[in-house]
């Protein structure tokens, strides 16, 4: 059987950054795609942070169709009926391409255009359903009656990834390793944007909301300015959601946060035109699949890389870095003509010498340390009760602002060992 | 702003087949807890008492995949739908 070099499931970010990358060294390689387009089953926050892929990506983000550079970080604890925000800028933000708003159904697409430039094939509108095998090895891609042999099959289709599951390397997903995340697109004229954010043109906000908008719940709220709409949306984890007493359901919390104040006067008169959803990996380095097996390697959320620190929440710039690294992998492979797992094991030993699984591993207690109600339903309350009360003038004389702010944390639960074992336990993180 | 409505406005290409298949025996006699009508985003599971019957409007499936893992007792088949089928995002 005739076989080309790669066959590439899912035209997302990491599995077209892998076709660039090996068409560039001249390889055969066909990329295979289920939605009607490149980006038309993808889901982001979201945001791109470019600098740690600047270098590797060389020219393949010339020209890419970003959104807004993300100039402004605000992040959010709301309360019941309460909130505080924390709203940073900085010229170097301005001055350096940092981080970018994209959509996916515009970004993705444009990178498979740009590779079809290149004479590489993105075949749309087709659902890989089995991997073909020969002699212990994977030996391509089966979709209903054709098959695609390949030396390498690249498991690049997503967080649920059917292939990695097959091949043996994806382990049953369990609730806790992975959050549900839901999304509007409000649609605003683009000047109104700049006002409402307090940007120039072309400028943008990330915005991280934490407390009530999950009502206590591991997850949190994002907002991020396009050119001309917000991607605004919640994330919620599945066993927090699972396993909650107060029984709301995941729809019902993305319409409450939207009606709150703090959003409203955001997105007013703006029009809905998307509505979506998406499953996140929240397992961290502990999370991540096993990578490569006999002519098979995992890329992007089909390996699990995304990273949750809390403030900040990445996954697609290491979904470009890992196809790139599994592209450099498979050309080294052909090159010794073996793609047995042990020859491309040199997938993760070179990941991580990248930020991709170094991130990862710095962050191994990340998920564990977020998987503590007070940062969910403690934290985003007690705070901005201490302000109220802080604030508030009423009938009569008020007591003195230190023994106000002391009383309040003090009667809050702040001084408790907990909270302190807690604030001790960031400097692990 | 109902889900109901919100999905009308994304983009669908229906196909006639279900992408989801259920174990209404499972579902029926094993499952206690239902999460799938909690976690979905779409609003799309309901129990019919009546019947005993688990429904799902799987024409209006975002293909987030939270149900088949929120599933402990396995009773969610849940493949992705054939190519040319299925949610079509515009704007992701």
């Amino acid at each position: 059987m005739d076989k080309i070099d790669v066959v590439i499931v899912g035209a997302g970010l990491s599995g077209l950054a892998c076709a660039y990358k090996l068409a560039e060294k001249d390889m055969q390689v066909i990329v295979v795609e289920r939605g009607d387009f490149p980006g038309s089953k993808n889901v982001t926050g979201g945001r791109l942070y470019a600098m740690p892929i600047r270098e590797m990506a060389g020219d393949m983000l010339e020209g890419a169709p970003f959104e807004r550079k993300i100039v402004r970080e605000r992040w959010s604890l709301l309360g019941d009926d309460n909130s505080i925000g924390i709203d940073f800028t900085s010229e170097k933000f301005r001055k350096e391409n940092h981080s970018f708003s994209i959509l996916r159904a515009t970004f993705d697409r444009w990178l498979a255009d740009r590779l079809m430039e290149k004479g590489v094939f993105v075949i749309p509108k087709y659902r890989v359903d089995d991997l073909l095998w020969e002699n212990g090895m994977v030996a391509g891609v089966k979709a209903g009656e054709e098959e695609i042999y390949a030396h390498v099959v690249v498991a690049a289709d997503g967080v649920l990834s059917f292939m990695g599951e097959k091949a043996g390397l994806k382990p049953k997903m369990s609730p806790h390793n992975y959050a549900v995340g839901i999304k509007e697109i409000i649609e605003l004229p683009e000047e109104k944007i700049n006002d409402r954010f307090n940007v120039d043109a072309g400028e943008g906000v990330a915005h991280l909301f934490l407390g009530e908008v999950t009502k206590g719940l591991f997850g949190g709220g994002f907002l991020y300015t396009n050119k001309e709409s917000v991607s605004l949306g919640i994330v919620v984890g599945i066993k927090a959601l699972m396993e909650s007493k107060q029984n709301i359901e995941a729809h019902v919390l993305m319409d409450m946060f939207k009606d709150r104040y703090e959003l409203r006067t955001l997105i007013k008169d703006g029009g809905l035109s998307e509505y979506s959803a998406h499953v996140i990996p929240e397992g961290g380095f502990d999370g991540i699949s096993k990578l490569y097996g006999n002519g098979i390697l995992l890329t992007g959320d089909a390996a699990g890389f995304a990273l949750n620190m809390g403030v900040t929440v990445r996954g697609m710039e290491f979904a470009i870095a890992s196809g790139i690294v599994a592209a450099e992998t498979i050309a080294q492979a052909k090159e010794a003509n073996d793609f047995s797992e042990k020859s491309l094991a040199r997938y993760e030993t070179r990941l991580k010498e990248t930020f991709v699984l170094k991130d990862l591993e710095t962050c191994k207690s990340m998920p564990a340390f977020l998987d503590n109600e007070s940062f969910f339903a403690f934290y985003p309350k007690c705070f901005p009760d201490l302000l109220e009360k802080i604030m508030w003038f009423d009938q009569g004389p008020k007591a003195g602002i230190g023994k106000t702010a002391w009383s309040h944390l003090k009667s809050s639960g702040m001084m408790s060992w907990k909270r302190l074992m807690e604030l001790y336990r960031i400097k692990n993180l | 702003m109902k889900v109901e409505e919100k999905l009308a406005i994304d983009a669908f290409k229906t196909d006639n087949e279900s992408h989801i298949t259920i174990n209404q025996e499972i579902c029926h006699t094993k499952c206690k807890v239902r999460y799938c009508i909690l976690v979905c985003p779409g609003h799309l599971y309901s129990y019919n008492e009546e019947n005993k019957e688990m429904v799902v409007e799987f024409a209006g499936c975002l293909e987030c995949g939270t149900c088949k893992i929120a599933c402990l007792e396995g009773a969610i088949t849940w493949l992705y739908p054939k190519g040319d089928f299925g949610v079509q995002y515009r704007f992701g």
